[in-house]
């Protein structure tokens, strides 16, 4: 079949538009799932920057401790392996002067040094495991947050180097046989993913304040508010108390804040 | 043909192994995988409100897109509700909202990704039910 140019031209721009026809009926047509609405529970609590004052001095007994790391641990399903290398945390405790590194002194007063103190993920402003996830299954959320999308991730564990924290815990083994009791309204997490705490992020859409907040309510130990606003709690307590951060020298601005206390109650 | 003998036989043997799923399967009608659907918390429901968040064929073919929406949806965005073409609200939850009807994994989920040998792993960290049975 032979065809001048005229005839080639021709053929070729019909061809083109009715292409192009196609493409936009078909374009113009959603399905149920592009349609689909979605929106935030009407009592989801919003923030621009949520944030956390652990008070130490309200942190008396073993007791204060427990409730805490429990009232966590309990309802998001954290396996207990029973040893530290497989050891998954959310929120833990560590001493002084792994807590704030550098700032220890051998005059520092004996009930300090040996104090445990509350460590959990800060929340950075600039989150450095954010910045080195190759596959953004940690990200930080609107309000602050710095959440783990479970299902992206590759274990590929770039986040627990890059934090400065420990804030990261890697599941080398599957969790499930080592959890105690199931919270069946969370799940659980698999073999090969990090987890931390997420300052219970399905908490605050349901318009509740994190577990570890709710636990020690009644001594205030630990204060959960939006720091971008003024007339916030933690504002409240941040103006009227010295407060310190952990590590603030590297720049990720961290969202958890301590007031450390002199040496009246040892822990 | 040298050796016609062995080869012949030998052919007719290796097709006969080789053909086994098929000539074994022959006649057997291939029974269609039906998910069940009379968990206790569907049967309390009144008769013409047992439907699922969206048409049944859609859920039937598109349910998987939908979780994936839904988890983009509430861990990105915070977006914890959905609402359904025909205008209600719905908690996204995999966990705590489509198996609170459906709590019978084995007898609903695992029926139809058994009969197409495809495994999600979506109870990998999602807990399933306490099978309980009516």
């Amino acid at each position: 079949m032979s065809m001048d140019r005229r005839d080639f031209l021709k053929i070729a721009g019909i061809t083109g538009l009715l292409g192009a026809g196609v493409a936009a009926v078909s374009g113009k047509m959603p399905g149920i799932l592009e349609a689909a609405v979605t929106s935030p529970n009407s009592n989801a609590l919003k923030a621009k920057q949520w944030a956390m004052v652990i008070d130490m001095r309200k942190f008396k007994t073993q007791d204060d401790y427990k409730k805490v790391i429990h009232a966590c641990h309990s309802i998001h399903n954290i396996p207990e392996f029973g040893n530290p290398k497989d050891e998954i945390k959310w929120i833990w405790t560590d001493k002084f002067e792994h807590t704030f590194v550098g700032q220890e002194h051998e005059h520092i007063s004996e009930a300090v040094k040996e104090k445990p103190f509350v460590l959990l993920c800060n929340h950075c402003e600039k989150p450095a495991c954010v910045r080195v996830c190759p596959t953004k299954a940690t990200f930080k959320r609107n309000d602050g947050i710095v959440m783990m999308d479970y299902h992206r991730c590759i274990g590929c564990r770039f986040c627990m180097a890059a934090c400065p924290f420990g804030a990261r815990s890697f599941n080398y083994r599957d969790p499930r046989p080592f959890i105690k009791d199931n919270n069946p309204k969370y799940p659980t997490r698999m073999k090969g993913v990090v987890e931390k705490c997420t300052f219970c992020v399905e908490r605050l859409d349901e318009g509740l304040m994190p577990a570890c907040v709710e636990a020690c309510k009644d001594t205030k130990a630990l204060v959960f508010g939006d720091v971008g606003d003024p007339a916030s709690e933690v504002r409240k307590v941040l103006k009227d108390n010295f407060t310190i951060r952990r590590k603030p020298e590297l720049g990720t601005s961290p969202s958890v804040y301590y007031i450390v206390g002199g040496g009246e109650n040892a822990g | 043909m040298y050796n016609s003998g062995k080869i012949i036989p030998g052919i007719i043997i290796f097709l006969a192994i080789v053909l086994f799923p098929f000539w074994s399967n022959l006649g057997k009608a291939n029974v269609k995988p039906e998910p069940k659907i009379d968990t206790p918390v569907i049967q309390q429901m009144p008769v013409e409100e047992r439907k699922c968040i969206e048409p049944k064929e859609f859920m039937k073919a598109g349910h998987m897109q939908m979780l994936n929406d839904w988890r983009d949806s509430v861990i990105r965005d915070g977006n914890r509700v959905f609402v359904s073409s025909t205008g209600k609200h719905y908690n996204m939850s995999l966990q705590n909202e489509c198996l609170r009807c459906h709590s019978n994994k084995k007898d609903f989920c695992d029926k139809c990704h058994n009969y197409l040998a495809v495994k999600p792993y979506c109870f990998d960290c999602h807990i399933e039910p306490k099978e309980n049975k009516s």
